[in-house]
């Protein structure tokens, strides 16, 4: 297990750094931001004081290496735009991304596993039929599209929710909240489900078809055939093994959920990280974007080491798998 | 010979599909005595393993039993609802699956696939069930039971795995055992140290068998009985002696021409002609008239049962009437 979660690092490490450089380079493809940030009327002059001031007079590697040694440091570096350092405005957007995604992520998962085993279990019926079909219209409709439709829906038609912003925050154990006001809640309700809605939609065709799938098997039969009670042969002998591959599509849909909130944010006008990473991309704020994306980064590969966990707890072949690479 | 405790009679098990009725069991019905081995032959498709689910009460959708009766110790099974079922299933009735690498669940170690079996029909303490539990894997001859209890099922090898599946099947001691092909799947030496065990603990424990296979050598050294099926239908049933030594159904008789074990070494194997016919399209005659060498017209009428003993009975218009 230690050898695991050591090998794992290293991987990360990797991938990070690769990453990086990649991004480094891809932006300095794209253009020069001070083109962007100063005005048109300014002399040649200005321009290069500006670039000096933002570093950006020196070679490519240099600058990559600079980065590289302030990063280690937790230093990314100041916006180009908000004249502040980069982790400190991630810091103030983290909270209301990360709420957003946790309630869809409820949503989805709350909803999308009874549904989808309910389906799998009995594919005839007319309520397993009718989750299907909620779900082919849920991954058929485009996010922004169903996010307006709802903003339509429920803030004008039916004015009972409100549709932008975040509302109340309040500040417990450290961390500014929504989720600790009623209001904050009230907030945060729609653009939760309409963010969960496509990763709802797909999570109940993963686990149907999962269930579906592990229902013929002989061991489900043969659980049957020794007598065991219905709901524990569903509980305990097929819920169980459907998590093997649902695992993998939950973590996946968590970390979209938490990198990816882009265009429900944009919606819903909510002020947390897809909102940000959006300004950063149009006025071409090199620290800010370096520094979002590498968060994704950092967030998928945490999320790929707890689904490896997760899966090597649940399932001992691959367990015995792990520690056999790992000697 | 004491009575029979088991009886199905009249059979009918059928799916019903989109493209039709598929009549996978039709009009089948035999007993079974304590101490006894029954096997039902037939080629895939013959309808001897949905024989098997319908008495388990397990038939999937869209298939059910559409009539006849299931009868254990005088009690009617088939009128059960499945949740009614599963106080025989497991308990009265057990059953032995064909692939032993896919009966065991491979996320739970074995101790608790076995105690699960006991602790969902009655109350026993975790000493009882682990004493029990070792007992049982040391009968059907598994070398340190106790180790084996914390095994994942991908520790063990397959003839281990259909070890512990048929220790689950005999844990509650059962009346009756119903066997799908549980040698199929394994090598040859594996095969006979199971079929032996198997054999010693029906002796032993005078409960009765359902042995379904498509292998008439094994079912030779093994049943007391023999019930040969095609296309859901019963073709010829007797004593082991009955359809090994003087079999009087072609079928039959052509199955045992396809036997190398059972024919003289050097000498051509003979299959059979053509294929199963469609079970969609079955009429009321005999189901193998198109294979058939001996087929008249007469075959497409509804085939007679022809008595040769007391044990002996075949479905046939134009039984084979010289021994083989």
């Amino acid at each position: 297990m230690i050898s695991f979660i050591l090998r794992r690092l290293l991987q990360s490490l990797i991938v990070v750094l690769v990453l990086s450089l990649v991004l480094f380079i891809g932006l300095w493809l794209i253009g020069n931001p001070v083109d962007v940030l100063i005005s048109s009327e300014a002399t040649e002059a200005d321009r290069l004081a500006a670039m000096k001031a933002l570093g950006l007079d020196r070679p490519i590697w240099e600058q990559y290496l600079v980065f590289l040694g302030n990063a280690v440091q937790g230093d990314w570096g100041t916006s180009f735009v908000y004249k502040e350092p980069v982790t400190r405005i991630l810091l103030q957007r983290l909270p209301a991304s990360i709420e957003l995604a946790l309630v869809a992520f409820v949503i989805a998962i709350g909803f999308a596993i009874p549904a989808g085993l309910y389906a799998g279990l009995r594919p005839q019926s007319r309520l397993g039929r009718a989750f299907m079909s909620f779900s082919l219209i849920g991954v058929s409709i485009p996010t922004f599209w169903q996010g307006m439709l709802l903003i339509v829906a429920f803030g004008i038609m039916m004015p009972i929710l409100p549709v932008g912003d975040r509302g109340e925050v309040a500040t417990h154990f450290g961390i500014t909240s929504s989720l600790w006001t009623l209001d904050g809640w009230w907030h945060v309700v729609l653009p939760a489900f309409s963010l969960a809605l496509l990763k709802l939609s797909l999570l109940i065709r993963v686990t149907r078809t999962a269930t579906l799938e592990i229902t013929r098997l002989d061991y489900v039969k043969f659980a049957h055939a020794k007598g065991v009670r219905t709901w524990r042969v569903v509980f305990v002998h097929i819920l169980r093994n459907a998590m093997v591959p649902l695992i993998t599509v939950i973590g996946i849909e968590l970390g979209n959920l938490l990198a990816y909130g882009v265009i429900t944010e944009t919606v819903f006008s909510w002020p947390g990280l897809g909102k940000l990473l959006i300004n950063s991309i149009k006025v071409l704020d090199r620290p800010m974007i370096v520094a979002q994306l590498t968060y994704t980064a950092l967030l998928f590969i945490a999320i790929n080491f707890i689904v490896d966990v997760l899966h090597m707890t649940i399932d001992p072949r691959v367990r015995a798998a792990m520690g056999r690479r790992s000697t | 010979m004491s009575e029979a405790f088991f009886e199905v009679s009249g059979l009918n098990t059928w799916f019903f599909t989109r493209t039709g009725t598929f009549k996978s069991v039709r009009d089948v019905s035999f007993s079974l005595r304590r101490g006894e081995v029954l096997g039902i032959v037939g080629e895939s498709g013959s309808g001897k393993s949905v024989t098997g689910m319908s008495i388990m009460g397990q038939v999937d959708e869209p298939g059910r039993i559409v009539s006849g009766s299931i009868k254990l110790d005088g009690e009617e099974l088939t009128t059960l609802s499945f949740d009614a079922m599963r106080h025989y299933r497991g308990r009265r009735i057990a059953m032995v699956f064909q692939n032993p690498l896919m009966t065991l669940n491979p996320l739970m170690r074995i101790r608790d696939q076995m105690f699960e079996a006991i602790s969902e029909h009655e109350p026993a303490s975790h000493a009882e069930m682990q004493s029990r539990c070792i007992d049982a894997l040391r009968s059907v001859g598994i070398p340190s039971p106790e180790d084996r209890l914390s095994a994942y099922p991908h520790e063990l090898s397959g003839g281990m795995r259909q070890r512990v599946v048929i220790a689950i099947a005999l844990l509650l001691n059962p009346d009756l055992i119903i066997a799908d092909e549980p040698t199929t799947a394994l090598d040859v030496t594996i095969q006979a140290q199971i079929i032996h065990q198997m054999r010693r603990q029906i002796d032993e424990r005078g409960l009765g068998m359902i042995w379904i296979t498509h292998d008439l050598a094994t079912l030779s050294e093994l049943a007391d009985r023999i019930l040969v099926m095609y296309a859901g239908a019963m073709m010829e049933t007797g004593t082991t002696a009955d359809i090994i030594g003087s079999s009087r159904h072609p079928y039959t008789r052509k199955l045992l021409e396809s036997v190398p074990s059972l024919n003289v070494p050097g000498e051509k194997l003979r299959q059979i002609r053509g294929s199963m016919p469609s079970l969609l399209t079955l009429g009321a005659g005999c189901p193998f008239k198109d294979r058939c060498e001996f087929a008249t017209e007469a075959c497409a009428e509804a085939v007679p049962e022809r008595v040769f003993s007391a044990t002996h009975r075949v479905w046939c218009h134009h039984p084979i009437e010289d021994d083989r």
